[in-house]
Order: C-alpha cells, then structure tokens, then sequence
C-alpha cells in the first residue's frame, strides 16, 4: 500500500517535527526563569530613576529635579548635565514621586503640559525607570502627541526629520516584508505566523543582550539571526513541508500559520514578559542636527544595515544559482521542477531567507521601539499593506511599499494624531487593492 | 447549413454569413508578450469551428478573453449581435456563451449530481430570499434533476451520480465539465481541449456527441490538439500561432496551408513544445 | 480548589455565555469559512459592532433592542467595507483586508479623538437593565449539585442557546436549498461556478453580510451579559478563537460550531483550572496566575495547529469531507 504508507510516513515526520518544536519551546521556556526581566536583569546597583531634558533637540541643563519616596526613604534634588541627562540611584524599591522645578528651566522653555510637573510611580527593584518631562520652547512644538489635530505650517526641517525617520521605519518594514513576500511567492503561503518570526529576532537578541548574555548588540544579533535561520528551516521541515505532502490545502496551512502565531506570541508573553524591554546599547540617543534635518546616529545605522541587507538579498536573487532557482520557482513551479530545479531545497532555502529577514527587521525595530511580546504582529498588519501596496509575491515591490508607507505614516503625524498614523497605511492597502489589486510591482495570475 | 461554409475564400478574417461571435482587435500581452492579438475573426453560427495551433500559441488566453475570465487591453467582441466586452464573466455565461476549462474545475466536494444541477439556469431557489421557501423552487429543482440525469446518461457518468465529484477520474471531469456545460443550456459551447486524457473509444462517442450538438443547432468552438478529431468533426478551422489568426478555412484547406505547417514546424524548436510533433513530410502528420 | 471543582468549573463554562458567544459568531463564520470558503479575519469587528451598538444606543438615550438592530445593520457596512476591496480577488487577499479593516476599527474606536463619540478604550458599562428586567425567571438558583446558575445567568444561557438554536437552524435551511448549494460551488471554485453564470461576488457578500449578523448578535450577547464594552477586547485573537472552535467542532456542518466552542471552552477552562491548582499548590512553580490569560491562547493556537495536523474535519466531519484538506 504505497500511499498509505507515504501518509504515515508524513505523519511521522508532521508528529516528529510537533514534538520536537514542543520540546524546543519548553526548553527555552525552563531553561530561564519564567520572569527573564526581573530574574535576568544584571546584577546592577541597585535601582534608579533617569531621564533627559530636550527641547526639540537640544539638552536643557541646570534644570532642578527633586526626587522622594513616598513612604519616607531617599530624598534626592540634582540638576541636569550638559547633555541634559540626570539620574538618582535609589536605595530600596518603593513608590517615588518625582518633580521638576519649573523655576529652573531657561526662559522661553517650558513644561508641554503644565500639569504634568511632577509623576508618581512604583519603582521596583532592580529597576531603573526612565522618566520624560517633556518640553517646548513654545513655538508649537510637534512633541506634543496626545492632542490631536496640531496644523503647524509648514516646517521644513520636522518634515525633512519625519521623512528621514519614515525612510528608516520603511526599510524596517520593508526588510520583514521582503522575507514575507519571498516566502509567499516561492510556496504561495501567505504566513500569518512572520510577525512572531520577527518578534523572535527581537527576542533572541535581547536574551544574548541583556538577558542570558551580555554581549554587544551586533554579536546578539548574529547569533539572533543564526537562531533564527534554524528556526525557519525547522518550520519548513518540521511542520510545512509533512503536511504540504498530504496535500493539505493552502487555507488549511494558512490557519495552521494562524494557529502557530497565536501560540508563539501567547508564549512570549509568558515566558519574555508583557513589558517592553530595551536593549542595552542605542536605547537613549541623542539627535545630531544635520542642518537639512536632526537624526539620531541609530537612525541613520539602521538605515545602514537595512539596506546593506536588502543590497545582499538582491544580490543572492539575481546573482547565485540559488536566486536564479528562487525565481524560477516562484515564476512557475512545475516548469523549474520539470528543468531540473530541487524545488524543495529551494523552498527551505526560502524560509530560512525569509526568517532570517523577519528576525533582523525584528531587531532593527527593537532597537528604536523596545522589544514587545507582540511588536512583530503589530508590525505583521504593516507588512501585508506594504506587500500588498508593492505587489504580492514580487521581491522588491513590499520594499518599495514599506517605504511609501513608512514616510507617509511618519510624515502623516505632522497634520494628524499619532494614534491614526497606522490607520493611514491600512487605507493605503485597502484603496489600492480597489484601484490595483496586483499592487505597483506585481501582474495578474492566469485562469484555466 | 454548414454547406454555406464551402464558398467562403479562406483568408484569415474573413465574414461569414451568419456570425454569431464577431471579434474585433482583441488584444492581451504579459508583459512584452502578445499571447493574443486577434485583428478580426467571426464564427459561423451552428457550426464546428475548430481553433488549433501550436502550444502557446494563445488559444486558451482568448477563450479568457473572450468569456470574461481575463482583461484584454484592447478590443470588441459580440455575441448574437449584443457587446460582450467589458462584461463579467458570469454575464458572459448567461447570455449564452459558456466555456468548458482546459484544467478541469470539477466541484469536488460536491456530488457529481450536485455538479450538475449547479449548472442548471434561472433556478429560483438560488436567490437568497426565495431559497428559504422550497415550495417556489421545488418543481424547477425536479425538472433540473431529469435533465441532469438524461444528461449524465449520455455523459456514461450516470453510475457516478451520487459519488462526489472529487473521485472522479481525469477523464471522468473532462465528461462531467463537459456535461455542465450543457446543463447550462448555452447557445454556444466554448470547449478547451475536451478530449485530451479521454479514453480512445469515449473520445470517439465525445465526438459524435459533439456533432450531434451542431445538428441540434448549437455552436461549438473547440480547442483540440488531435488532429484526427479535429479534421473529422470541424466544418471550419482557424490555426492560431503567436496570438495571431493565421489561416482559416474547412479542413482540408488549413492542413495544407503553408503557413499552418510553418506555425507547427517553427514551434517545433521553441521550448513549450512537448508531444504531437507533425512529421515534416506530411501536412500535420495526418 | 480541587480536581472535581475543576471539572465541574470547566463544565459550567462551557455551557455558559463566553461558550455561546463564540458558538453564535462560529455559526456565522461557518457559513461564510466552511460553507463559502471565505477567508474572513475580522469576525471580531462584526462583534464589535454589535458590543458598540448596543451601549452606544442605550447611552444615548435609546432602548436596548433598538441598538441591537443597530448593531446587526452596521454589521451589514462591515461586510461592505470587507466585501468591495476583496471579494473579486483571491482567497488570501480577503484574509488580510478583513484583519486589517477589523484592527481599523478597533483603532479608530479606542482613539482619543474619538473618544466624545465611542468613549475611547473606557467604553461602556451598565447599558443592559431592560435585558435582565425582562428575565421571566424568578430568582434563585437552579441545577444540581455542584452544577448550579443564578437565575441571571441561566436566562443568558437560556436566550443564547437559543439563538444559537436559530442561528443554526437557519444555516441548515439555506445550505439545503439551491441557494446553498452554488455557495458550496464557491468554496470548491469560484470560476467554475462563475463559468455556469453566477454572480459569485454577490452570493460571497451575501454569507459574508448573514455570517456577520449573526457575530454582531453574538457581539451584543457578549456586551448584555458582561454589562460592560472596552475596545480592547476586541482583538484579532478573538476572530482566531472562533476559528479554533469552528474547526475543532468540524468546518462545514451544522452543529459543529456549537459543538466546538463548548469543546473548546471546555478544554480551555479545564486546563486552567488544572494549572490553576498547580499554582496554588505550589507545583508549577514556572508559571504565575498572570500568566494564565495567555496561557488560554496558547492552548488555542495549539488546537488549532494539531487539529489541521491531526483531525482536519474536525469532530463531526466526514473525513472524505475533510473541509480544510484537499
Ligand atoms: N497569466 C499569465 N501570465 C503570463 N503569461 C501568460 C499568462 N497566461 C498565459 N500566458 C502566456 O501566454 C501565452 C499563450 O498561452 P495560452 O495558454 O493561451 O496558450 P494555448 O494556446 O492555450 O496553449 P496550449 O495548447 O498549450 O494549451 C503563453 O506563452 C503563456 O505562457
Ligand atoms: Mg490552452
């Protein structure tokens, strides 16, 4: 009974492969203790308080910040650096009430909400909690995000800055959605499961970071990505590849994706935490003024390494046999199979090329908006409007979309409130596929 | 009727006397490619118009083309004298002009009945509304079953009526496609490559089934690589090569066409080219 | 805490409103997933639409059952909103316009600017009094043993189950006449069905729009039973949790979806309470009772890739009409 015994060999390698994650998982979840953030956190002296004073971007110093536990302990009052920066190492964990003296800010500066001079909050132990007063010089500061409809005119240099942070979100993007697009064009699986594949870059850097290791960010992040390139190919072996041999249907696999996203990202939670937690190195920087526009190093560092690596994916695609292979597949499967192509190499090859780029656009985004449990998935609705925007399937159209997307939701908080910035990518997916649904980049498919 | 055909001069665009499918500058690319560039082309009513050429060369983009199922950039097509283009598809179908599928679309978790009686037309038990009230549709369902039956009767597909259609074989879907079609009740009968994967002796019985569907007045267009078929059962051929109408005209006078053979022998070395190699020596290897 | 009060815990939830909630928007998602094939990822925001309409109205100023009509006609927008951009394209497109409008919704909902008209991520609470003053059961508590509910309760149950009861029974109705059948022809192919002269757009719309009422009633349900509305429920995670149910009952057949959410409450609250007691107890040491919330999802995601993996059609499907395998 040969297919019989195909189907339980199949089944085999499907239970083998579940199992194994299983274990996988557990491991990584035993291994550490189940808080990382407050059971891992180096032993540092002890806990503190710490912030820093700008105005647009430049340091406010000599500012008077008083601090005093509200059971009694620690009273502390320091004045800010030249760099605007202050901090208070705390003796005990407590609940502390902090407060700026208003008298001591330069004139023409002052607090953006007057109200908010002075901020409760719990410090735990361990803790050191960065506390932001935030400033304006008065001339209608753009800082000012809660409330809602800000018509400044037309300021160049912010929109110059936005334009430049949104080049810098949109490569972020775009480095994710190029492995989504790759992954989908070469299996024709749209994988709901990459924003926790993103997520687990951010994660894995972090635990060689700041949780089990303390290595510098760029060695974590190799490893990061290591991890990563073993996770995505043990997702291809272990899980796709078994049920795409019983020729399980492509909706199905998509709702095991589905299914696998929620259990990772559920997993996260518990074992990482919910609270975002920030790399130890570039977590506060200062911004350089440029002249055309202010940028902060990092900024500009991702930029970098995003388009390095977007430079290296077009290389390997239009250079190496293995690209040439890519396209053939993703172009017509039974022709590259027909011509001599080991169509299924070529898709494990694929997934842990899209992994790997899921996981470094995961650590790109950590590096600017901590590292959340659920970052990737917040990130994955981004992805799908910038494929979509791009042209599903195509290699280069998600970067193209992410970028458009990324300056026009950057540049979009200078007119509206930031909360609906993303609301504004999601509209841009849902007129295009209105008015083109193939996206920039992509063509229509064939019938019959 | 079909004598009509014989006067006819044989270049390609050529009126008929009674079309029932005018197609005017029809044009798809992909890309740089022109799958199909169509400049004129009428098909006789009530006849068997068959649609050759070498692989790639087109023919099931402008079945697309022609019945909805994809955009051309450019042309106009009528049927029965009304407009066509620009319409959906399944508007296409209802006016008549109704399409079998190279790749067969069997309905596979459906019965084979079910398959059929899907097929059928103007049934009102599918409007939302009057669905919930069987009393209005139960006598059309009754009278579509009949239908379906003689029609799978005629189809040898009867013994599978209550198997669902995903256990058919290949060549059970071509019949049952085929069959759905005529469910359909069309005026013209668009059919891709019906014979392909059918067994010798049915494939014979598909063929005079197809004649006996002209004699009753339906129009059939047929895509079919055999060229036995083909020249057996066609009153009127047209050879496509590279998007184009290259020749048309009865049979025997496409076979012989240089430029037909031209079409086979040049697409003999482009890379699509797998099976039904003619033999140079003979026009089309018939 | 013991074993045998998990149990019967796990067994009153899956019984009780959070079970009914999911089984009524499962119905609905049925229709449109297993019935029509239909990718939909924003089940949730037809929920919210009905959750929001019911409050919103009765903070208004309005009666109950007025905001419940309400709910169900923006839930017809909504299927609009996710039906024009996707319905004429391919299965996966409708997929992920559906998660996007649905988080859409829930942003703009939750926004601060918007918070004069939606109350922002407050939402609203304590909007259903004509629904419990019309409860014709007399106070008390009813069951056996262990087994008990407050009259309050037992009248959500008795409703919801109810209109489960009708939800499915109409679902039966329409998949048993010619209607249903070009439907089934849609999930199978769309352009085959297309080629036999149907407007496939339409009859997409159709089960999108009834499967949506149907969430939007469930949507209500919820927000009459918790007496309270945040936006943050509203998450994606809760469209996923209907599908787990839906498949686990047995995609495409009747009683699956009532079936499956009591399942899956069932394991859901049972494996909890397990866990539960291994906190308490000192046992599982790895673990703190934060976490069990999302616990909870991980267990659904779990069932949701074993039950593709091991059992596609479910508890109640035939296997030769596995819905989700080929
Ligand atoms: N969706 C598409 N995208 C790109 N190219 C396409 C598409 N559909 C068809 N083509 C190309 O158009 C040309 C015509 O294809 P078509 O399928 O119409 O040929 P055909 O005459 O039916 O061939 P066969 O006899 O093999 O069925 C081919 O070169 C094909 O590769
Ligand atoms: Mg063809």
């Amino acid at each position: 009974m040969y297919p019989n015994e195909q189907a339980r060999a199949c089944h085999r390698a499907l239970r083998v492969g579940i199992v194994s994650g299983l274990l996988f998982l557990l491991m990584a979840a035993l291994g550490g203790p189940h808080d990382p953030a407050m059971a891992q956190e180096p032993p540092t002296p002890g806990q503190g308080v710490s912030g820093q004073l700008v105005v647009g971007s430049d340091p406010v110093e000599g500012v008077t910040i008083e601090v005093a536990g509200t059971s009694g302990a620690d009273v502390a009052t320091v004045e800010t650096d030249d760099e605007g920066a202050w901090s208070v190492p705390l003796t005990s964990p407590d609940t502390y009430e902090i407060s700026i003296d208003v008298d001591t800010l330069p004139d023409g500066v002052a607090l953006a909400d007057p109200e908010r001079d002075s901020l409760t909050l719990p410090v735990r132990e361990g803790q050191n909690r960065i506390i932001i007063f935030q400033l304006t010089d008065g001339e209608g500061s753009a800082e000012d995000e809660e409330d809602g409809f800000d018509f400044i005119g037309l300021d160049f240099k912010r929109l110059a800055s936005l334009t430049v942070d949104g080049v810098r979100f949109g490569i972020v993007i775009g480095v994710m959605a190029m492995g989504l697009s790759l992954i989908f064009g070469v299996t024709g699986l749209i994988n709901f499961a990459h924003g926790e594949l993103v997520t687990f870059g951010a994660i894995m850097a972090w635990l060689f970071n700041a949780g089990w290791f303390r290595f510098p960010l760029l060695i974590a992040a190799l490893c990061a990505l290591v991890l990563a390139a073993v996770l995505g190919g043990g997702l291809e072996l272990g899980l796709v590849r078994p049920l795409r041999r019983r020729r399980t249907s492509n909706i199905a696999l998509i709702v095991v994706t589905i299914g696998l996203s929620e259990f990772l990202r559920s997993f996260y939670q518990v074992t990482f935490g919910p609270l975002p937690k920030s790399y130890r190195d570039y977590a506060i920087q200062r911004e350089a003024d440029l002249g055309l526009f202010a940028v902060t190093p990092k900024t500009l560092g991702i930029i970098a390494i995003g388009a390095l690596a977007i430079l290296l994916v077009a290389l390997v695609l239009q250079r190496t046999r293995l690209g040439t292979a890519m396209r053939a597949v993703a172009d017509n499967k039974d022709l590259a199979a027909a011509s001599g192509i080991d169509v299924q190499r070529v898709v494990l090859h694929v997934w842990i090329l899209g992994t790997v780029l899921a996981a470094l656009g995961g650590i790109l985004l950590g590096v600017t908006q901590k590292v959340e449990y659920d970052m990737g998935f917040k990130a994955l609705l981004l992805m799908f409007a910038a494929v979509v925007v791009g042209g599903l399937g195509t290699a280069y159209g998600p970067l193209l979309g992410a970028l458009l997307l990324g300056i026009v939701t950057q540049v979009s908080t200078l007119w509206f409130p930031t909360e609906f910035k993303f609301v504004f990518a999601l509209l841009a997916l849902i007129l295009m596929l209105v008015f083109r649904p193939q996206g920039i980049l992509g063509r229509r498919e064939r019938v019959g | 009727m079909t004598e009509v055909l014989n006067a006819i001069p044989t270049v390609p665009g050529v009126p008929k006397p009674d079309p029932i499918l005018v197609v005017d500058g029809l044009h798809r690319a992909f890309g740089g490619l022109d799958a199909v560039a169509v400049e004129h082309l009428e098909v006789q009513r009530g006849c068997i118009t068959s649609l050759i050429g070498p692989n790639g060369a087109g023919k099931t983009t402008f079945f697309n083309c022609l019945t909805g199922f994809d955009r051309p950039q450019g042309g106009t097509w009528s049927f029965d004298g009304k407009p066509l283009h620009g319409r959906f598809a399944y508007q296409i179908a209802r006016r008549g002009l109704v399409r079998t599928f190279q790749l067969t679309k069997a309905l596979a978790r459906l019965t084979v009945t079910d398959n059929m009686l899907l097929a059928a037309r103007d049934n009102p038990g599918e409007r939302l509304y009057a669905s919930l009230i069987p009393a209005i549709w139960r006598d059309t369902e009754a009278r579509n079953r009949d239908r379906a039956r003689e029609l799978l009767d005629r189809f040898e597909l009867s013994h599978m009526a209550g198997e669902l259609a995903g256990t058919l074989s290949g060549g059970q879907r071509k019949l049952l496609e085929m069959a759905r079609a005529l469910m359909t009740d069309p005026s013209a009968i668009l059919l891709d490559e019906p014979m392909a994967g059918v067994n010798p002796r049915l494939a014979q019985s598909l063929a005079s089934h197809i004649q006996e569907l002209r004699d009753n007045g339906l129009t059939v267009i047929l895509i079919e690589h055999d060229m036995d078929v083909v020249m057996g059962i066609s009153d009127w051929v047209v050879c496509m090569a590279e998007g184009r109408v290259i020749s048309e005209g009865p049979p025997a006078t496409v076979r012989a066409d240089p430029a037909v053979i031209d079409a086979y022998l040049g697409a003999r070395h482009a890379p699509q080219e797998t099976s039904s190699r003619p033999d140079p020596g003979e026009p089309l290897g018939i | 805490m013991d074993a045998v009060n998990v149990l019967l815990d796990a067994l009153r939830t899956s019984v009780g409103p959070q079970a009914i909630v999911f089984a009524l928007a499962g119905v609905g998602l049925n229709l449109q997933f297993g019935y029509a094939g239909l990718l939909n990822f924003g089940q949730v925001a037809f929920m919210l639409a009905g959750a929001y309409g019911a409050s919103m109205t009765v903070d208004a100023g309005g009666p109950l059952w007025l905001g419940i009509v309400l709910g169900m006609l923006a839930a017809l927008v909504i299927a609009m909103l996710f039906g024009l951009p996707a319905l004429r394209l391919r299965a996966d497109y409708l997929a992920i316009v559906t998660i996007s409008v649905g988080e859409i919704i829930r942003l703009v909902v939750r926004s601060s600017t918007f918070e004069p008209i939606t109350n922002g991520v407050f939402g609203y609470r304590d909007f259903a009094g004509w629904f419990y003053d019309i409860n014709p059961i007399p106070g008390g508590r009813y069951g056996f043993g262990g087994f008990t509910f407050s009259e309050r309760r037992l009248w959500v149950i008795v409703v919801g189950w109810g209109l489960v009861a009708v939800a499915s029974l109409l679902v039966f109705w329409l998949m048993r006449s010619p209607w249903g059948r070009v439907l089934e022809g849609v999930r199978e192919d769309e352009d085959a069905v297309r080629s036999m002269g149907k407007n496939v757009f339409m009859y997409k719309l159709q089960a999108l729009a009834i499967g949506g009422v149907m969430a939007a009633v469930a949507g209500s349900l919820r927000a009459m039973d918790t007496e309270a509305v945040r936006p943050d429920f509203f998450f994606t995670i809760i469209t996923f949790t209907i599908y787990a149910a839906v498949i686990l009952g047995g995609a495409g057949t009747i009683l699956g979806p009532a079936l499956g959410a009591m399942a899956l409450w069932f394991v859901v609250s049972f494996s909890e309470g397990i866990l539960r007691l291994g906190i308490d107890s000192g046992v599982v040491e790895f673990l703190s009772l934060e976490d069990l919330a999302a616990i909870r999802f991980m267990i659904v995601g779990l069932v949701l890739i074993l039950l593709v993996v091991f059992r596609p059609q479910g508890l109640l499907g035939r296997r030769e009409a596995g819905l989700i395998d080929d």
